[in-house]
């Protein structure tokens, strides 16, 4: 009995409800199929690292339980979900696309999947992404690159490649991200789905292995807007686990999706179409006239600092983690180097062989920055510009509900084509790079394909903590440009 | 310009044994990547508050929760990934000659 026929792609939240509901599939019968899907397709794209039978037919079956008694199944109840391999979860290896964890079998659980898992989400498995969540094309994982759904020849962003990969290719319906700087949703809009990064401390970070702590956000991948916002309010809301997630309420997301959107400003950022492949600017703009067809009003914004995020953010974010990547020294975790003879060696060696070049690059980067000499002149120069970036942001967001542009400056490039040049890698990341470093609610919304299939995101920002507004605009557009 | 004696000696304090190819890569990339950066340095920042964290309004208390025990990693689970373990410690090479 098939009720997806080769993967997942026709089904959202609320219809995995209503079927289990009606009884026309169990949540057993669901996980098991998913995980056949999974098996299946999986060699084509390499987006999942590991599967998780045991566990998800465990989160199945307690689904089916819940439903047989009468009990409300949960928010996500039976949805199979993906997550992504630097989100830890108890007893299911979690390798952060790293050598040095090959076999690491976490003893806890993410504060985000205790509380997907809580809502009856059925984890299927841990998808691939570049090493500890740092690249922009998922080329940087021990485990090999991820390719992207859409068009195998190309890469599928990253660094959460494979969370964007297995919804793209319905090997999952929802998975979990993490962006650091623009890690959901240059993928998101590279493979052609829904992907949001929240607020600044909207979702606890427990159980994230943290890269660059204060720029670090775990948010959802979907096919759908909506089911990005079911999926957010979900894993949203302090957790004490992590000191630095928010007080504020959660709102019902999706009640904001009521699709109107008259009379809303939105600031359309001059800085942002500077440089842009001409396809990328034509469809961005396209999904700008259909939202003022909606009733939106458009106007200029300026974010004059845009120009140096990219500089600003590979100072901080390789100077945090060189000091977060420390703890991999060949003591707690698996990997040790065999070839050591004194301690010293030992941490030398066991990170000398397991990091990847990209890791050694921004470890490098990192520890340089932050040494005696150059601390003022890199680190503090570029945490008093991301004030001005964020200032930029706040001002502009004074005059507007939302910021809308491109996600990336072009779509989805071949791979190994960049992979020699870490300075135009890292220049892909500029229009997403500044929502990290201002903190604000960011997402990537399909917005139509270029002549060559290759998909374009249009990227919406709103102010600190007005995801709901974000949610009402990319949906009201998403509805006025499908069915 | 990053020389490669400069590579060498921040390796060292990042505990990255590099090999030579490495070295020599790095002086190039982490060049590039620098001369970037002073970027930066076309912008006037006197009086511009260093922006550590991203904050928002909270009580003063926000940051504290109660002080309670709760069960911790046991023993077991701790060692359990540990490339070494014995009698209940994480064991590394020797440290101090006898």
């Amino acid at each position: 009995m098939s009720h997806f026929n080769s993967n997942l792609a026709g089904h959202t939240i609320d219809s995995i409800r209503a079927g289990l509901l009606a009884k026309k599939f169990s949540a057993e019968e669901l996980a098991r199929e998913a995980l056949a899907i999974a098996e299946a397709e999986n060699p084509k794209t390499n987006a999942y690292l590991t599967l998780a039978p045991e566990r998800a037919l465990s989160a199945a079956k307690a689904v089916d339980a819940k439903i047989a008694s009468g009990e409300d199944p949960g928010a996500l109840a039976g949805v199979p979900i993906g997550v992504k391999d630097v989100i830890v979860t108890r007893g299911l290896r979690t390798t952060c696309g790293s050598r040095l964890l090959a076999n690491y079998v976490p003893p806890y659980d993410a504060t985000a999947v205790i509380r997907l898992e809580q809502a009856g989400g059925v984890i299927i498995g841990k998808t691939n992404c570049d090493e500890f969540a740092m690249g922009s094309s998922n080329e940087n994982s021990a485990f090999g690159p991820v390719r992207n759904p859409v068009a195998l020849d190309r890469v599928p962003g990253g660094s959460s490649g494979g969370s964007a990969a297995v919804v793209a290719q319905g090997t999952a319906v929802l998975s979990l991200g993490s962006d650091t700087g623009g890690s959901i949703r240059q993928p998101a809009s590279f493979c052609g789905v829904a992907g949001v990064t929240p607020t600044y401390g909207r979702v606890s970070r427990y159980g994230l292995t943290a890269f660059a702590s204060s720029l670090d956000h775990i948010g959802p991948f979907a096919r759908t807007v909506r089911d990005s916002a079911r999926l957010l309010h979900v894993i949203a809301g302090r957790d004490e686990m992590d000191s630095t997630s928010a007080f504020a309420p959660v709102p019902d997301y999706v009640a904001a999706l009521d699709g109107n959107v008259r009379g809303k400003r939105l600031g359309l950022p001059k800085q942002f179409f500077d440089g842009l492949a001409s396809e990328t600017g034509d469809l961005v703009m396209r999904a700008v006239d259909e939202l003022k067809k909606l009733g939106c009003e458009v106007v200029d914004v300026d974010l004059p600092h845009t120009q140096y995020a990219v500089a600003c953010y590979y100072v901080i974010a390789t100077a945090e983690a060189s000091s977060n990547l420390a703890r991999f020294d060949g003591v707690r975790y698996t990997a040790r180097s065999s070839s050591a003879g004194t301690l010293s060696e030992m941490y030398r060696l066991t990170r000398g062989e397991g990091f990847g070049a990209e890791c050694k690059r921004r470890i490098m980067l990192g520890t340089y920055v932050l040494s005696t000499g150059y601390y003022d002149a890199y680190y503090l120069k570029a945490q008093r510009v991301r004030a001005l970036v964020a200032r930029d942001y706040a001002r502009a967001l004074e005059q507007v509900d939302a910021i809308v542009g491109p996600v990336s400056p072009f779509p989805a490039f071949k791979i190994g084509e960049l992979v020699d040049d870490p300075v135009a890698m890292y220049l892909s990341d500029i229009y997403t790079i500044t929502g990290d470093l201002a903190g604000i609610p960011c997402m990537s919304v399909p917005c139509g394909k270029t002549r060559e299939g290759l998909p374009v995101g249009l990227q919406i920002f709103t102010r600190h903590f007005q995801e709901s507004e974000m949610f009402r605009l990319a949906e009201a557009y998403e509805r006025a440009t499908t069915s | 310009m990053i020389t490669e004696e400069e590579v060498r000696k921040v390796a060292e304090l990042a505990n990255l044994a590099l090999g030579e190819e490495e070295i020599a890569r790095l002086a190039k990339d982490l060049s590039g990547v620098l001369a970037h950066v002073d970027k930066l340095n076309e912008l006037d920042t006197a009086g511009v508050e260093p922006m550590a964290q991203v904050l928002f309004d909270a009580e003063d208390t926000a940051t504290l929760r109660e002080d309670r025990e709760r069960p911790c990693l046991s023993n077991h689970d701790a060692l359990a990934n540990a490339p070494a373990a014995g009698a209940g410690y994480f064991k590394v090479p020797k440290v101090i000659e006898r």
